[in-house]
């Protein structure tokens, strides 16, 4: 969910003399290549997934159950990882914050909320089913439960924002935290509120869990109303300025909580950025900066190809024919949008392959050299 | 130049413009269609390339009994030969990188060859496809080893012509392994031996790894029967190896394929490129898996106009791009396999003996790459 820590997880190799053995027969393309033709799920290299339940729980979302191959290192609770799956033809990534709580084995569950234009989330609510294999990353992200359990969490959640949340308080009801929890769920109404029923359940079965919902569609409905407003904090948990908070949903929300945990209250909060791929903004050519991540330069963006740029900036380049044909330059961009002079095609999602002598920045750059 | 054709562009700048428009408009239309079917179509082909090569290694593990040995040697060769030609020759040219799918990269893909990916990807995506048939530029023009173009100064070597061609047809792999190294530029000593470390290293290793592979690691698995598998597998290699010299030899040097200067081509247009691309290239008629086996580069003008589309789709590009040929006065030369390399073995056996049109004596020696001199043309 986090929109910065968008680097997928190196697949992990195990040095085991065997595997090496095996490497040495099965080079120069690797076990994998031929195991995953067996099943797409048995390469042990890289983290895939395949779908096991599909549940279409509240309108224009979906839940999904995956079970993780056996290469899963596991996941702290309120973590996310990439899921990726192919569409007519080309791998596509998305960030997800399973909901599942800490202890699940190599079970993972992620809510997709359908966006109007997201071409992967329209995707997996109307074409997940069960067997379906999905690319997966490890788990990251700082966003998580410490492993010291605090003794009064509050919880606030947004939209689809709430799965994270969903994970820490799982994880905590199943451990019987004794600690006071609360959670603040916003929602348009409660057809649209994700796992309204099982938290009225978590509510009515732990005493030392408050439930507040606020509907910003639904006037009277929730034991609150309309968008988050400090004033709606003293209800939800009187001492929520000793609460160690946790905060995930849309933008909006979080510069709002932002500007109420301050003055010292900042130790306190941990948010968890959520924008979706498809809003990142496309600005002009001539603006923005370019990051060389693995040089760890940055350069303000000229409007020349980034391969100029990137030579200009002293960047080891590899280049060849600059002009598009050979695919010497060819890079991953980690972030950003770019368009191909010589297509037009925009490329706007996050780790995509472009080719830098025939590519020029829309927005600011992370690229991987 | 050749020998044969005037390669002076007959076209006024602007046609030259229109047909290079002609031809981009044919790229944007299939890069905007790239989808599902052509991911479909070379993960096919992956299947069925792992499924032989098991199936061949599988076999030849039994090599002891005739019919396996038979059967295993012809499944591990057409494992190699797809392996190179239909999978690794083109996804290492980026022609699948826009699936984003990290085991189709063309930056990350290695494949079942002597030659290291990554070196192939200098000498053949940059220096052979964007220089094509230049004679000093492009090492394609007889792996500085052949004399493949009468731009080519001759010498007493060049009588060795058809037996180099013999050799190096069958030892095709090492010969493609050793192309970026420039070997004849060492030994002339334009190139020095320490600017090369790492490419020999480089080689070196993957040499290695080939070599243990086929040569030690699966022969070994069969105990005392481990002479089928190495056999096998010596076979398998050869086949490969005269397959892709083969196909490779007739993209660019059958009759009426074109050599160009390095004046020619200076401050090149796009369409001028495409010109250059198409002059120098020749196609192969033949069946859908002769296509295939020959990795579509049967397709080698389509291949060199666009050398980044899915290879399967040259097929379908072929008709158009040989009418916009038709239309503008350009030669499409294509032929069947017979024909094509019999003009080859003709060229390679021809340009071993001096050229008989021109006394040898007024030539300067200029016989190295980066000859300059235009020789005059022959009728």
């Amino acid at each position: 969910m986090s929109s910065t820590a968008t680097v997928a997880a190196p697949s992990r190799r195990r040095g085991a003399p065997a595997r090496r053995l095996f490497d040495a027969i099965a080079g120069p393309h690797g076990l994998d290549r031929y195991l995953e033709q067996i099943n797409p799920t048995f390469v042990i290299g890289e983290c895939r997934a395949e779908v096991i339940a599909v549940e279409h729980g509240s309108e224009d979302s979906v839940t999904l159950t995956l079970r993780a191959n056996r290469a899963w290192e596991g996941i702290r609770a309120g973590q996310f990882v990439q899921v990726a799956v192919e569409i007519d033809g080309v791998r596509r990534s998305r960030c997800y914050s399973p909901a599942s709580p800490e202890g699940s084995g190599r079970d993972l569950e992620i809510t997709v909320k359908r966006h109007s234009d997201g071409l992967v989330s329209n995707f997996l609510v109307d074409q997940a089913r069960p067997g379906m294999v999905l690319g997966l990353s490890q788990a990251d992200g700082d966003f998580h439960l410490p492993d010291v359990r605090p003794d009064s969490i509050l919880l606030i959640g947004g939209g689809s924002g709430i799965t994270p949340l969903m994970a820490i308080l799982r994880t905590l009801c199943a451990e019987r935290h004794p600690g006071k929890i609360a959670l603040i769920q916003y929602a348009p109404d409660p057809g649209r509120a994700i796992y309204r029923e099982e938290l009225e359940r978590l509510a009515a079965g732990n005493p030392n869990f408050t439930l507040t919902r606020s509907y910003t569609r639904a006037p009277g409905v929730g034991e609150l109303d309309g968008h988050f407003s400090p004033t709606h904090l003293p209800q939800a948990d009187p001492c929520f300025t000793a609460a160690e908070t946790f905060a995930c949903g849309p933008p909006a929300l979080l510069d709002a909580v932002r500007g109420t945990w301050t003055n010292g209250l900042e130790q306190r909060l941990h948010v968890e950025n959520f924008v979706p791929p498809s809003l990142l903004p496309l600005g002009e050519p001539g603006t923005g900066s370019i990051r060389f991540a693995g040089s760890d330069l940055e350069v303000e963006n000229s409007g020349a190809s980034i391969l100029e740029q990137a030579e200009q900036a002293g960047v080891p380049a590899q280049s060849g024919c600059r002009m598009g044909i050979c695919h010497t330059c060819t890079c991953r961009k980690l972030s950003g949008s770019v368009k191909n002079l010589l297509t037009g095609e925009v490329s706007a999602t996050s780790e995509e392959e472009i080719q830098l002598c025939v590519s020029a920045p829309l927005s600011d750059l992370v690229i991987d050299l | 130049m050749s020998t044969t054709t005037e390669s002076q562009i007959p076209l006024t700048p602007k046609q030259i413009e229109s047909f290079g428009e002609e031809l981009d408009a044919i790229r944007q239309r299939v890069l905007a269609d790239r989808g599902e079917s052509d991911a479909n179509y070379i993960r096919k082909v992956i299947r069925a390339q792992r499924g032989l090569e098991v199936a061949g290694r599988g076999l030849l593990w039994a090599g002891v009994f005739p019919p396996a040995w038979i059967a295993g040697t012809a499944a591990l060769s057409l494992s190699k030969i797809l392996d190179n030609m239909e999978i690794g020759h083109n996804v290492m040219h980026g022609q699948y990188d826009w699936m984003n799918d990290p085991a189709l990269s063309g930056k990350q893909f290695e494949w079942d060859n002597a030659c290291p990916a990554d070196q192939w990807r200098h000498s053949h995506n940059y220096m052979h496809h964007t220089h094509t048939n230049i004679v000093g530029k492009d090492r394609d023009i007889g792996y500085g080893v052949l004399r493949m173009s009468e731009d080519q100064q001759w010498r007493p070597y060049y009588l060795g012509n058809p037996v180099y061609a013999t050799l190096l047809a069958m030892f095709f792999q090492y010969g493609v392994a050793l192309h970026d190294l420039e070997v004849e530029r060492l030994t002339s000593g334009e190139a020095k031996l320490a600017d090369k470390r790492k490419l020999i290293s480089g080689i070196w290793k993957k040499v290695r790894r080939q070599t243990l592979k086929d040569y030690v690691i699966f022969p070994a698995l069969s105990g005392p029967f481990f002479l089928f598998p190495l056999a096998g597998n010596a076979t398998a290699n050869l086949v490969r190896n005269v397959w892709s010299f083969t196909i490779i030899f007739c993209g660019h040097f059958p009759e009426g394929t074109h050599e160009f200067t390095e004046e020619e081509t200076e401050n090149e247009s796009r369409g001028e490129w495409y010109y250059r691309q198409l002059l120098g290239s020749a196609n192969l008629s033949g069946s859908r898996p002769f296509h295939i086996l020959s990795g579509n580069l049967s397709f080698q003008i389509e291949h060199h106009l666009f050398p980044d589309l899915p290879a399967n789709r040259y097929a379908e590009i072929s008709t158009e791009v040989r009418e916009i040929c038709e239309r503008y006065g350009i030669p499409y030369n294509v032929g069947p396999l017979g024909k094509q390399f019999g003009s080859v073995v003709k060229k390679i056996c021809r340009l071993a003996l001096p050229d008989r049109k021109r006394p040898v004596d007024q030539l300067p020696v200029a016989e190295q790459s980066g000859e300059k001199e235009r020789l005059p043309v022959a009728a």
